[in-house]
């Protein structure tokens, strides 16, 4: 480290282009801060020593200098923004239908464009590769950028002294000579610390200093986000994090999905509530209510019990379940146990559990040869009747189509259910075939001596709910609590500083402040009121 | 109930004119050249101005109370809140600046967006499970006030651009700032002729295939451009010129392009129309009467002090109540959904921003388009997010 001994007798580091004492021009550095021939300073980071502006020799100094830089940064920020951008185009992958492909939907929907878009991967573009490493490199500059600037900006700010050197105080963008042998400097120093500064002297050279926390700001901001981006970033890790989403039926009891097989729920009931202009209460939507097309949903709700299993376990045996709240999930209002959420995020109403048919003539519909009910979520392969007739399930398609002239299923949930049965009548081997689905009844082309018809059948409701467990949340929230506390901290406080320098004819004045000059000189104005000293002038011309 | 409701639309009028007045006595300090006159004159349009938003807080608080919920829950409500909250950003950095001129620009700029919001449906509508939520309130208003503050900064960007631009000759500069006095222009065209349309109750019908279904679309203005494949069933008025592309095949995709063609189209007339009568570019012509008003190094400080105070606001209201609520309502405090990756692409543009003008000095003209920019992406999100590109929050 080759230091540098100012003539006021600091000695600073390498580097450094403004003695972090007396503020003299360190002579070889000025180009550093692109101060040469200019008649104001750089006085951006107080032209201290930043080691990204000092070496560039290794390829780790070169690295640090990348992301040090505020150019690369905003770059990046430039970067990401047209990506995000990109991404909003068409929707994402994750919001398109999940029965449809997406390697033919884009291009299905969206043409030539939608199909140039799913290959280049903008689909999913904000899970892709290149969009993570963009965010991490965001992520890195702020930390590089921060420590480059941090410690020399601190250091240097409590090393400053009063006495500044005559060249510094004259390249302040605020200065000001004043010729007279009668200013008033009680009355100068009163009215700076009415003014809240801070007041350092040193034979009769003053500082006046306010708010220099404000010039912490941005690296206390910039430490939430980091923490905001790592507390993202343990959600990868499946201890802190658990997401997962579980169907579930009313009345029935289910394991709830990454619990570890520890907690069960019971759904009570699925509601789903409507808008309607004829409630007294709603009548104030009444207009809107009738301008639109279908009804407007006013609550969704799960009344659920939760179970926590006692014999955990125990392999084999039958879970043994103990109550352990009982409670309702509706939008915004997550039902909360143990570590877990559930979240109320979607619903299937009259969805089948249960069909009864009976076996009759085909051309007597009152003629009855027995029946029998499919339980819907447990059908069985046979079903043997009391008049001796037979019944196999040949195929069960739970939400039935027909796809391309065959029957299919379209989903594995009962919404739509149909049938193919093998009739046999007592005593016979070869079977009747037939078809049979709500509305469908058909028997496969013979002459079919028998018919099944539906009698009856049962449906409830089924709830959708999310289930999360996520330990991330605190760490988030601490990041984005920082970021704000650190915007605020920078953004709504301004440091500023106003120096005071003896003259053998009178005195200088020099002021300066990281932002809102303008105020600045407001503020010198109200402090020489009455101290003979005269207004300074701001030397910067603006270049439009 | 009902008669609160009309009342608080009252209010809303009342509001928009006493705004416009303001508007006159902000234009009418420039004209003065005596301080003392204009002073008074300035003093006279921050009052009004005062009086026209607390007149909007009475819209905003009877219709709260004849709706049940806070009025930020459709299109209208929110852009009209929007204007109110640009309003109210004006007024505190007017008690910090004391710059006329920034009525002058500002008020007019809130008068676009109330009109601009009452061309979409008005009435009191219900709110849906996943609004049913106090976060509603805080998260909008919030987010809503610090877009207000922001565009503040592009209020100021826009006196600066206007008075700074030279325009003895043609360059970018000049050809920019005519397109964003021509978008300005379009927005104006758009109310006019969507309140003339609708004055006149005007309908053209027809039946088009929306996703392999025949459907009726309804267009409230003459059909420029049919919907694909729409066959026309109303009678006695102007049929398509041309068919939407094939491409648009959203239920409203090809009105809403229509409405966007009349937009552009009208914005060209008014455009043009001004600048064939004054034969120079219209900044140019407006520029002569700021020069002795403004002080550029100030107004350039406004618009960054907007920034300053206005990101902050911004951040908290737009992206971490944002994420609360979505974490209690979709399980989820991020989720990419378009109106989200707006409000952080607007979020990572003002702090870019930011960063451009504290630590590589960019200052005055740079960083007055910077501010034009920022607002274009607020209006994005505002418009073409909820128009165009749908997601949860599109609600018009």
């Amino acid at each position: 480290m080759k230091e540098i001994t100012c003539e006021c007798g600091h000695v600073n580091p390498e580097g450094t282009v403004l003695c972090e004492a007396c503020g003299k021009p360190v002579e070889k550095n000025q180009h550093i801060d692109g101060n040469e021939d200019k008649k104001l300073l750089n006085m951006r980071y107080d032209g201290s020593a930043r080691r990204s502006q000092t070496y560039n020799r290794t390829i780790i100094d070169k690295i640090w200098n990348f992301f040090s830089s505020v150019k690369v940064g905003v770059s990046l920020i430039f970067i990401v923004v047209i990506a995000s951008a990109i991404g909003t185009i068409f929707p994402q992958e994750e919001f398109i239908s999940s029965n449809v492909d997406p390697s033919t939907h884009y291009r299905d929907q969206y043409g030539m464009a939608g199909q140039i878009y799913y290959q280049l991967g903008f689909h999913d573009l904000f899970s892709s590769w290149w969009f993570m490493l963009l965010l991490a490199m965001l992520g890195i500059s702020i930390v590089i950028a921060s420590i480059d600037r941090f410690f020399p900006l601190y250091k240097t700010l409590k090393k400053q002294k009063p006495k500044r050197h005559e060249l510094f105080m004259k390249k302040q963008r605020i200065f000001g000579e004043t010729q007279a042998d009668n200013i008033d400097i009680d009355r100068f120093k009163a009215n700076l610390k009415k003014r809240r500064f801070k007041l350092y002297e040193q034979d009769g050279h003053i500082l006046a200093e306010k708010n220099r926390f404000a010039r912490w700001g941005p690296y206390v901001n910039h430490i939430g986000l980091i923490i905001f981006l790592l507390g993202a970033l343990l959600r990868f890790v499946p201890a802190f994090y658990v997401d997962e989403f579980i169907w579930v039926r009313e009345g029935e009891t289910t394991l709830i999905s990454g619990t570890e097989g520890e907690f069960y729920i019971e759904n009570k009931a699925f509601t789903l509530e409507t808008y309607d202009k004829d409630n007294p209460e709603d009548a104030r939507f009444k207009e809107a209510i009738e301008s639109q097309d279908g009804a407007i949903p006013k609550t969704f709700r799960t009344d659920a019990v939760i179970y926590e299993r006692t014999n955990q376990g125990v392999t084999g045996a039958d879970p043994e379940l103990e109550p352990i709240k009982e409670g309702s999930a509706t939008m915004n209002n997550p039902l909360k146990f143990d570590d877990y959420a559930l979240y109320q995020a979607s619903y299937q109403l009259n969805e089948f559990s249960e069909m009864s048919f009976k076996i009759h003539d085909s051309d007597d519909e009152e003629s009855n040869h027995g029946e029998f009910t499919i339980d819907l979520a447990n059908p069985q392969s046979t079903y043997e009747l009391d008049g001796g007739f037979r019944v196999e399930v040949v195929n069960y398609f739970p939400d039935y189509e027909m796809q391309d002239g065959q029957p299919a299923s379209v989903s594995k949930y009962p919404r739509n259910p149909a049938f193919v049965f093998n009739l046999y009548p007592p005593g016979e081997e070869t079977p009747e075939t037939s078809f049979l689905g709500i509305g469908a009844n058909i028997d496969a082309g013979q002459d079919n001596q028998y018919k099944l018809g539906l009698t009856s059948f049962d449906v409830r409701d089924v709830t959708g709910l999310t289930v999360k467990k996520d330990h991330t949340l605190g760490i988030i929230s601490l990041g984005g609590a920082i970021f704000m506390i650190g915007v605020i901290q920078g953004m709504y406080w301004n440091h500023r500083r106003i120096w005071l320098q003896p003259r053998p004819d009178g005195a200088w004045i020099a002021g300066h402040t990281n932002k809102n000059w303008y105020a600045l000189r407001m503020e010198i104005e109200k402090s020489i009121e009455g101290t003979q000293i005269e207004a300074p002038q701001d030397q910067y011309e603006m270049k439009s | 109930m009902g008669d609160l409701s009309t009342i608080s639309g009252n209010l809303l009028y009342a509001a928009f004119f006493i705004y416009l007045i303001a508007t006159l006595f902000f234009a009418a300090t420039i004209r003065d050249k005596k301080k003392s006159k204009s002073k008074m004159a300035g003093n006279i349009g921050i009052s009004l101005a005062i009086i026209g938003f607390l007149t909007q807080v009475g819209y905003f608080i009877t219709r709260w109370i004849a709706s049940g919920h806070a009025p930020i829950s459709n299109l209208f409500e929110y852009t009209t809140f929007f204007g109110m909250m640009l309003v109210f950003a004006f007024i505190i950095l007017y008690f910090i600046y004391r710059v006329d001129l920034l009525g002058l620009f500002a008020l007019p700029i809130a008068l676009l967006l109330i009109a601009f919001a009452s061309m979409f449906p008005t009435e009191i509508s219900p709110l849906v499970p996943s609004l049913q939520s106090h976060w509603l309130y805080i998260h909008v208003t919030t987010a809503s006030l610090g877009q207000g503050i922001l565009s503040v900064s592009f209020v100021a960007g826009l006196i600066f651009l206007i008075s700074q631009v030279d325009q003895t000759r043609r360059t970018k500069h000049t050809t920019w700032l005519e397109f964003v006095i021509y978008v300005i222009a379009a927005t104006l065209a758009f109310i006019i002729i969507s309140s003339t349309f609708n004055a006149l109750d005007y309908e053209a019908t027809f039946e088009a295939p929306v996703e392999g279904q025949q459907t009726e679309v309804t267009y409230e203005m003459p059909a420029l451009a049919g919907p694909n494949e729409g066959v026309m069933i109303s009678e006695g008025v102007m049929s398509p010129i041309f068919h939407a592309p094939e491409w648009m095949r959203g239920e409203d995709a090809a009105k809403k392009f229509n409405t966007f063609l009349w937009s552009i189209l009208g914005g060209l007339i008014l455009y043009w129309g001004v600048r064939l009568i004054i034969r120079k570019r219209i900044a140019a012509a407006v520029q002569p009467l700021l020069n002795k008003k403004v002080n550029p190094e100030l107004v350039d400080e406004i618009s960054y002090r907007a920034v300053a105070i206005g990101f902050p606001v911004f951040t908290l209201g737009a992206l971490i109540f944002a994420m609360i609520w979505a974490q209690q309502a979709w399980d989820r405090f991020w989720g990419w959904d378009p109106k989200e990756v707006w409000a952080l692409i607007t979020f990572f543009f003002y702090a870019a921003y930011l960063h451009l003008r504290l630590s590589r000095g960019w200052q005055g003209m740079k960083s007055a388009w910077l501010a034009v920019g920022g607002f274009g992406i607020i209006m994005f999100n505002l418009i073409a997010v909820n128009l165009i590109i749908s997601g949860l929050h599109s609600y018009a």
